[in-house]
């Protein structure tokens, strides 16, 4: 269906250096509407920085952004929003002292008559809330009394306000339960489904498997490789992520000739998705992969 | 009708009747989240004590007084009240008001500006040093503290340089200023009006809130709780304006003042950018990448609290009829900072509420008025003050670490 499409967001040649540290050299990447782009490598390897580029939190030091076939320079965070642009923070970016209505709509507030609309935003807090199956007792006790998949899921419900055309995950997962996990994977396909293009960095290789349709690597703050779903094996993915053949993961895949057959018991759907959902992945064959691409 | 969406979690402690408030309020307490409380328990036990030593401390008069006095500087204190909402501080609170007061009495004397004109300008001049204090923290990241620091020694040097050799200024007697400062008063009639009046403007956006919560499916407290809670608000207005009425009323000045801290709190409260100055005080980054225009909120906060100074400064130039060199000296600076603080508004940021200026100011002044009365000296005054102010930090910080670990940091 994204046959043929246009990225959304497409980044050439980024660096961004931190004093003495090249963060990013290099980098590109492209974002289509309807594909989900995972972002994968070691600790370190500058993906949360790729993401806050994006994001308009950092400037890069070089490079350019296309947005929408436009070249654009996203000066901060307000630039990205009103590109479309929404992002789950690693460390949430929530303020403790608001309440979960007040964070959901940080920077979006909903008014009527220059008064803060409460009513209106608590009705959507809580329909937001429900997509995501969240198990939050009320909406208006401070962020820091929530647990900490709590509060993950209500930044992730924040990337959701206010109508995003790209949307930008860093490891929604780490902090999550084996049901909201699946949900925020559900959730991943449903963005998708809708057009938006969605980049999701994870170190979990499964998750990254079921739902990705295309994955970088970065490694040392420079694009490794690139893979289509379809023709990926996680010893391939952690071989590419750790980049060394002297890797232990690495040496018996290349040992193995037999490790093709075993990857799809790694990204098999009902080791990471129980209570009867469907890994979204699980229904996109290799085919089908090639021909969005073709 | 079905379950409310809010209250849906099973593990929802039943809300919505009173003993269930009443429970919800100790919990909040025991989690760190005092509120008002603590100062508004504070002025209780403090009016009780004087009361116990001089019972004139609670007439009339004496609290028509009280309510003369407090205006000026608790105007001062709530420009402070928004800079500590984001964690930040103004030192120079009470020099600059001494400017404001010094710059509107030598046009208005001395260059025979129109009362009016003297004062905009001095505002306007409020709104410059505010905006100067702004572009200096945001642009070029010096902290408040120092900023203002600075600011203070300068202003008083403005100060002493605009009163030049004449040290004193008298404001004409027949100026309005010093009518609407010392002799302006509501009759009876239009303090009981104006009570009614509020409480039923209250009643209607309430019941206009529950009404269209109900339609939302959320939950939403009882009409007629939100009827009582109406009564229970005029009844005691009406009864503090008929209590004041038994001498000369409610005072201009002070009714300027408390409007002007119910203003302030229905910005914080009820706009984007109040929402926004919380959210800068509880977390800039998280802010920052919301979105929210964090450069802004500083300058605006800066140039409003010493606007509020400028403002304090003139009806304190009204009150006392003149300005002087010790103007908006030492006094006037820490009472102000002081009042914000002891009115529960935290020294981290994120938390308080504009009614803080009005409490805080009302116990500092108490105690003044109250020690005044039995007699005592000054020293014993400042000792006391002290006393509080530390008594509110370290009931301020007691409450944060309350909250650390109750996990509501
Ligand atoms: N604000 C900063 N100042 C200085 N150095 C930074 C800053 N942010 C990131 N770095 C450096 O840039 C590099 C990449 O960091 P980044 O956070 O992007 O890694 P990451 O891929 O997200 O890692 P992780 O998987 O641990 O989240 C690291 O070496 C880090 O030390
Ligand atoms: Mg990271």
């Amino acid at each position: 269906m994204n046959d043929g499409s246009q990225p959304i967001l497409s980044l050439r040649g980024i660096d961004k250096r931190f004093g003495a540290v090249q963060a990013l050299s290099d980098v590109s990447i492209d974002v289509r509407p309807g594909e989900v782009v995972a972002l994968v490598g070691d600790n370190g390897a500058g993906k949360s920085t790729l993401v806050k580029i994006m994001s308009g939190v950092y400037q890069p030091d070089g490079g350019e952004i296309t947005f929408d076939g436009r070249q654009v320079s996203i000066n901060g965070p307000k630039a990205a929003q009103s590109l479309g642009i929404a992002t789950v923070f690693q460390d949430l970016a929530l303020c403790d002292n608001l309440d979960v209505v007040a964070n959901l709509f940080l920077g979006h507030e909903r008014t009527s008559a220059g008064v803060l609309d409460e009513v209106e935003m608590e009705r959507h807090s809580w329909e937001l809330l429900r997509q995501l199956s969240a198990k939050i007792p009320s909406v208006r006790i401070p962020i820091a009394s929530l647990s900490g998949g709590q509060r993950q899921t209500v930044a992730i419900a924040r990337s959701l306000v206010g109508e995003p055309k790209v949307v930008m995950l860093d490891e929604p997962t780490a902090a999550l339960g084996v049901a909201q996990t699946a949900e925020v994977l559900n959730l991943v396909e449903r963005l998708r489904s809708r057009g938006l293009g969605v980049v999701l960095i994870s170190h979990n290789m499964a998750d990254v498997q079921a739902v990705a349709d295309r994955i970088y690597v970065l490694r040392l703050g420079r694009n490794g490789a690139e893979f289509e779903i379809g023709e990926v094996t996680t010893e391939q993915l952690v071989a590419a992520i750790t980049g060394a053949s002297d890797n232990v993961v690495a040496e018996r895949a290349a040992r193995d000739k037999t490790g093709a057959t075993i990857a799809p018991e790694d990204i098999d759907p009902d080791a990471v998705l129980p209570d009867g959902h469907h890994a979204p992945g699980t229904g996109t064959t290799p085919d089908s992969d090639e021909e969005r691409d073709a | 009708m079905s379950t409310a969406y809010d209250q849906s979690d099973e593990r929802l402690v039943e809300a919505g009747t009173p003993r269930a408030a009443l429970g919800a309020f100790g919990r909040r307490i025991r989690s760190g989240d005092l509120g008002m409380a603590p100062v508004i328990i504070g002025l209780v036990v403090i009016w009780v004590i004087f009361f116990l030593q001089n019972d004139r401390f609670l007439s009339s008069r004496n609290l028509v007084n009280l309510s003369l006095d407090s205006a000026t500087i608790g105007m001062i204190s709530l420009g402070i009240v928004l800079v500590l909402l984001l964690g930040e501080i103004d030192l120079s609170v009470g020099s600059v008001s001494g400017v404001g007061g010094s710059i509107m009495a030598v046009l208005l004397v001395y260059q025979g500006w129109p009362l009016l004109a003297a004062i905009l300008m001095a505002l306007a001049v409020g709104v410059a040093i505010g905006l100067f204090y702004g572009l200096l923290f945001t642009q070029f990241g010096v902290p408040s503290f120092v900023i203002t620091l600075a600011g203070l020694l300068a202003f008083l040097g403005v100060q002493l340089w605009v009163l030049g050799s004449r040290g004193t200024v008298n404001l004409p007697v027949d100026s309005w200023l010093i009518e609407f400062a010392n002799f302006k008063f509501l009759s009876p009639l239009a303090s009981y009006v104006l009570a009614v009046a509020i409480g039923l403007v209250y009643l209607v956006t309430r019941l206009r809130t529950i009404q269209r919560r109900r339609a939302a499916n959320l939950s939403a407290p009882s009409f007629q709780g939100a009827v009582i809670r109406s009564a229970v608000m005029v009844a005691a207005m009406l009864f503090g304006a008929w209590y004041l009425n038994q001498d000369r009323g409610v005072g201009y000045m002070p009714l300027f003042w408390v409007a002007a801290i119910v203003t302030v709190d229905l910005i914080l409260r009820k706009t984007r950018f109040g929402r926004s100055v919380f959210a800068v005080g509880g977390n800039e980054e998280a802010s920052r990448r919301a979105g929210v225009a964090v450069n802004k909120v500083y300058i605006t906060v800066f140039a409003a609290c010493s606007t509020f100074a400028v403002l304090g400064g003139i009806l304190a130039a009204g009150r006392l009829q003149s300005v002087a060199q010790s103007s908006g000296g030492t006094d006037t600076n820490l009472m102000a900072i002081a009042a914000a603080v002891i009115g529960g508004t935290s020294l981290f940021g994120g938390r308080g509420s504009a009614y803080a200026a009005l409490f805080g100011m009302l116990v500092l002044q108490s105690i003044t008025s109250g020690l005044n009365l039995i007699g005592v000296e000054a020293e014993v005054r400042y000792i006391v003050t002290g006393i509080v102010l530390l008594l509110a930090v370290t009931i301020d910080s007691l409450s944060r670490r309350a909250r650390r670990s109750s996990g509501t940091a």
